[in-house]
């Protein structure tokens, strides 16, 4: 097992009021295989990767839980791991891709410069030698002509060239897990489609395991081997990926899964989840989708929170439907 | 949750200057410094009537007097406000005059007591004044070499002192709109020379320029005709700040969709300029305005202090601190600087006001 | 770059040239011309001269000349070093000039030293720690700053030291100083009297630097490229120093190099109130007596050395921001 997410929960202390947004989460990721998280915007996912990274703004902090990740064949819990020990695992073992490829980088430094720091920082290899690697790695995410382009400044990328410049970024270091916060939402279909599929290919190259963060279940399909299904900090569904599309359980998978449109259909009206997610500062009692549940049990799922039931292998849903009336938490 | 929709339509359906206001008004700051300034417009506009005296008036003597402290009460007793007068003595060995405090003068501090006469605004003849004291004397800021009280002289000085921003603010108001409309409308070279024209003339130091230009002026020309040349003056340099705020609002906004929708409705270059893209950033200009006028101010003052801007007999308060531009005056007479607190309280909430109005001129922008 | 560098300098040289145009309108401004004033300066002091003589001058000066060649005489000479003659001082401008301008630069060079330095360090702490009580102090302090002008702040400074420590700091040097020649001693004088104009004329330009930096830095802080360097592992100072504060240096030291007129034109005036031996003082003689081609000239030069120095914060700028070269 890579990665083993014990009952994480991630909390921010404003002025405001405290916002849990990871309130015990458990999941975990094999070597070479891709996990999706989906949810909505605000359910924690951006939040949870940080924690992973432990990229946290001032005003949050881990609060519980373990986060186990296999380094070189030994665990360590990195919720709990000092900063310079960190800053190793960062970028070498675990490392990131974010929604705005243009945003990522750094407008006055060029590609080469930013591709090679990692490198050169974890490996201690010299800037000749790390600018050999970067140019290869360029060569390898399909960027034209990577000599020339290596010296070249991120506004003189293309938006697709852009993206598959900072997965070089990422993969510079030959990472084992690469989190990908929303990587393709930013782009139109068809580079979509393109670094999706480079995506794929790198995986099977390096056995690298992938963790894709996305609201889109068409990427979901299409990418993860396991999913997990998130809303407002809480993991409602987790299950394969076959198993999560044929066979969803959770109310909130199944209205996820029914509000994408099907070409060829004619509706009406589009399907909509009804209700708007909650403040997050101001979170429903029980069950936290209740509000807006078509199945709610009244004196239920408002009163009570309901526990992890596992209906089928590797499948695991929390809703009262499945049973756990009893052991349901207040 | 009622009360929260209730406040979100109606900030939902708020007008752009309501929404303007409300911002404003969170900076505590800001009002305050409005308010402020509402107090010295006031004090300028009516100074006849607020200065306790004839600016003009010379007492003989009392020359360099100290200010008089404002007391309440007199060995224990509660007397109201008034001022304790001065027994005066020459010293022989330095050739100045001492001032004691008399106890045994006590002048009281009256409200709209009858003073010196005055023409309000040249028109109305009065001798009401807000504040003094009915027998005696009251130099609550102290007097200068001629024994006129400094704190009458320093409210006659701000009618000039804050008109002068005003109106050369309004002078480079016209010339940055029109030149910076035009730079930033028709855009290309058009746009290219007005913005070389305006770094070049930002490259030359204001002061030496202002001084070299002042200094031209004939010295037999009447003190209004003085006054304005000063103003065109300061706004020869002043209007390039504004026209780069119109400029740039005028580039961002020709590429807006809703000056192309004007443009496909049908409607004239006039109309599209003055009807749809003005009102947008008219609360940017108020704020870049308001902004300019502290340099103005300061131009002024400057100017004056070092003699080439106004001359006596107009009084403004750069006119007035060139009485301090003695170190050993100032030494042994130090409130002759407080023109000073002043121009430095008008110039700071000059500044608040103008970012808060900055801040709120743009009320859609953290939506 | 090379290319950048020449556009600006071709830029520069039409500025220079603009420049030498409104200081020969300033030359001419006053009513009567130079020669009228010459002699009339004369006559004050019991002099005269004959009709003969007039005629030359007049000739010399070409004041015979319509106006644009004028002009270009008066540029013929500039270009070779020639500025005029100042007949309050009864010596060529040029004599005057070289001096004083240099104690000018000095001064405002150390001048802004100061404010970019205070300016970057005060920024720089505001900016990471913001909302701190040393936040709220360096915005006031700011606003202060905008709000005093330059000789306000001399004049005050001055009554403060002299009422607290009975010395009076105007001018350059101490009484004892004055006409000695250049010692140690004399250097450590020195020093004791330019921490004034400096810091005064400093703080004016710092205020603009510390709300620039701030501003700038805090958006910078926020932005998305920071945390994708954090994730590669390197080091926050690191980080810190290479991406945030580089971008944020930009637009400082733009503000760095438009601060140069207004500290030359504060320091012109705030030593006229400490009584400084730089162009300040001189100018305001100049003009009130009229001495044009002394006055033009200053002017001119004064402006000559902010065009310079925007010249070179433009190149450090474009040497910084390669966007910019590749415009």
């Amino acid at each position: 097992m890579l990665l083993s997410v014990k009952d994480l929960r991630t909390y921010f202390f404003t002025d405001e009021g405290t916002v849990k947004a990871v309130d015990g989460v458990d999941f975990e990721i094999e070597k070479g295989t891709t996990l999706g998280v989906v949810g909505e915007s605000g359910c924690g996912k951006s939040v949870t990767a940080r924690s992973i990274m432990r990229l946290l703004p001032k005003t949050g902090r881990i609060v519980s839980g373990e986060i186990l990740f296999n380094l070189n064949g030994q665990t360590v819990d990195i919720a709990k791991l000092p900063k310079e020990e960190m800053r190793k695992i960062r970028g070498r073992h675990i490392a990131m891709i974010f929604q705005e490829p243009m945003a990522a980088f750094s407008p006055v430094h060029t590609v080469g410069d930013q591709i090679t720091e990692a490198m050169m920082f974890h490996f201690g290899i010299s800037k000749e030698e790390a600018m050999q690697k970067a140019i290869e790695t360029l060569r390898r995410v399909g960027i034209p002509k990577p000599e020339q382009m290596i010296n070249a400044y991120p506004f003189e990328y293309s938006g697709g060239m852009r993206q598959r410049a900072m997965i070089a970024m990422a993969i510079s270091c030959n990472p084992d897990l690469l989190i990908a916060d929303e990587p393709t939402t930013a782009l139109d279909v068809t580079i979509q489609a393109q670094v999706l599929e480079l995506l794929r290919e790198l995986q099977r190259d390096y056995n690298m395991a992938i963790m894709m963060i996305t609201h889109n279940m068409g990427v979901i399909a299409e990418m993860a081997d396991h999913v997990v299904v998130m809303y407002l900090g809480k993991i409602l569904e987790s299950a394969p990926v076959e198993e999560l599309f044929y066979n969803p359980k959770h109310p909130y998978t199944m209205l996820l899964l029914r509000s994408i449109p099907v070409v060829g259909k004619r509706v009406e009206r589009l399907e909509v989840i009804k209700g708007d997610v909650p403040d997050p500062r101001n979170m429903p009692k029980g069950c936290r989708f209740h509000p807006r549940c078509p199945y709610l049990m009244r004196d239920l799922c408002d009163q009570k929170e309901p526990p992890t039931v596992e209906v089928s292998k590797d499948h695991k849903v929390s809703c009262f439907l499945y049973g756990g009336e009893r052991d349901g938490a207040s | 949750m009622k009360r929260k929709e209730f406040q979100e339509e109606k900030f939902y359906y708020a007008s752009q200057w309501q929404l303007i206001w409300w911002r404003f008004r969170k900076h505590k700051l800001a009002v305050f410094g409005g308010i402020v300034l509402l107090v010295i417009y006031t004090l300028a506009i009516f100074c006849e009537f607020f200065a306790p005296y004839d600016p003009t008036k010379y007492n003989s003597r009392f020359p360099y007097a100290p200010p008089q402290r404002i007391r309440f009460f007199h060995e224990g007793k509660f007397m109201g406000p008034f001022v304790y007068g001065y027994t005066s003595t020459v010293d022989l060995k330095t050739m100045r005059r001492v001032y004691k405090i008399d106890k045994s003068q006590i002048f009281k501090i009256k409200f709209f007591v009858k003073g010196d006469e005055y023409k309000l605004w040249g028109i109305w003849p009065s001798n009401i004044h807000f504040m003094g004291v009915e027998s005696g004397y009251m130099f609550l800021l102290g007097t200068d070499r001629l024994g006129r009280d400094l704190l009458s002289r320093i409210i006659y000085g701000a009618r000039i002192s804050t008109s002068v921003g005003l109106v050369g603010v309004f002078l480079s108001f016209i010339l940055g709109i029109i030149i910076g409309g035009i730079s930033g409308y028709f855009g290309g070279a058009v746009d290219n020379f007005i913005q070389r024209t305006i770094e070049i003339i930002r490259s030359i130091p204001t002061i030496p320029l202002w001084m070299a230009l002042s200094a031209a002026l004939p010295l037999n020309w009447s003190p209004l005709k003085v006054y304005f040349a000063i103003t065109v003056i300061l706004s020869l340099t002043g209007w390039t700040g504004l026209a780069r705020v119109v400029r740039s609002k005028f580039l961002s906004l020709r590429e807006e969709d809703f000056v192309m929708a004007a443009r496909f409705a049908g409607a004239s270059e006039m109309r599209i300029i003055f009807r749809h893209m003005l009102p947008s950033f008219m609360s940017h200009i108020i704020a870049s305005i308001t902004l300019s006028i502290p340099g103005m101010i300061l131009g002024e003052t400057s100017l004056s202090f070092l003699g080439l801007g106004l001359r006596p007999p107009v009084i403004s308060w750069g006119v007035l601190l060139q009485d301090a531009q003695n170190l050993t005056a100032v030494a042994l007479y130090p409130w002759l600087l407080t023109p000073v607190v002043f121009v430095i309280v008008t110039v700071l909430c000059f500044n608040f006001l103008g970012d808060g109005l900055r801040d709120a001129a743009d009320p859609y922008a953290n939506l | 770059m090379l290319g950048f560098v020449m556009r600006r300098l071709i830029q520069m040289v039409i500025t220079l040239f603009v420049i030498s145009v409104i200081s020969f309108m300033i030359i001419e401004l006053p009513p009567g011309d130079y020669l009228t004033s010459y002699i009339s300066s004369l006559a004050a002091t019991g002099e005269s001269l004959d009709q003969a003589e007039i005629e030359s001058l007049r000739k010399q000066y070409g004041l015979d000349l319509p106006l644009y060649a004028r002009y270009f005489k008066w540029l013929w000479g500039v270009l070779r070093g020639d500025f005029g003659y100042s007949f309050s001082w009864d010596r060529p401008v040029s004599e005057l000039l070289w001096g004083r301008l240099g104690m000018s630069v000095a001064v405002s060079a150390l001048s802004v030293a100061f404010s970019w330095v205070f300016g970057f360090l005060i920024g720089m702490y505001s900016a990471t720690h913001q909302y701190s009580a040393g936040d709220y102090l360096a915005t006031f302090l700011g606003y202060v700053g905008l709000a005093t002008p330059n000789f306000l702040l001399a004049l005050v400074l001055l009554w403060v030291i002299y009422v607290t420590t009975g010395v009076n700091l105007s001018g350059l040097f101490s009484r004892e100083f004055i006409d000695a020649p250049w010692s140690f001693a004399k250097f450590l004088d020195m020093l004791k009297h330019i921490w004034l104009p400096m810091v005064v004329v400093g703080t004016s330009g710092m205020a603009g630097l510390i709300r620039t930096l701030r501003a700038n830095l805090l958006d910078e802080l926020h932005k998305p490229y920071v945390e994708a360097a954090l994730s590669k592992g390197l080091p926050e100072n690191k980080v810190f120093w290479k991406y945030p504060m580089r971008i944020a240096m930009i637009p400082f030291i733009s503000t760095v190099g438009w601060s140069l007129p207004g500290i030359f034109s504060g320091e012109t005036i705030t030593s006229i109130v400490l009584n400084l031996p730089t162009v300040g003082p001189l100018l305001l003689g100049a003009l009130r007596s009229q001495d044009m081609y002394l006055a033009g000239s200053l002017v001119m030069f004064l402006s000559f050395f902010t065009v310079i120095g925007t010249l070179i914060s433009d190149i450090l700028l474009a040497w910084v921001d390669p966007r910019i070269r590749l415009e």
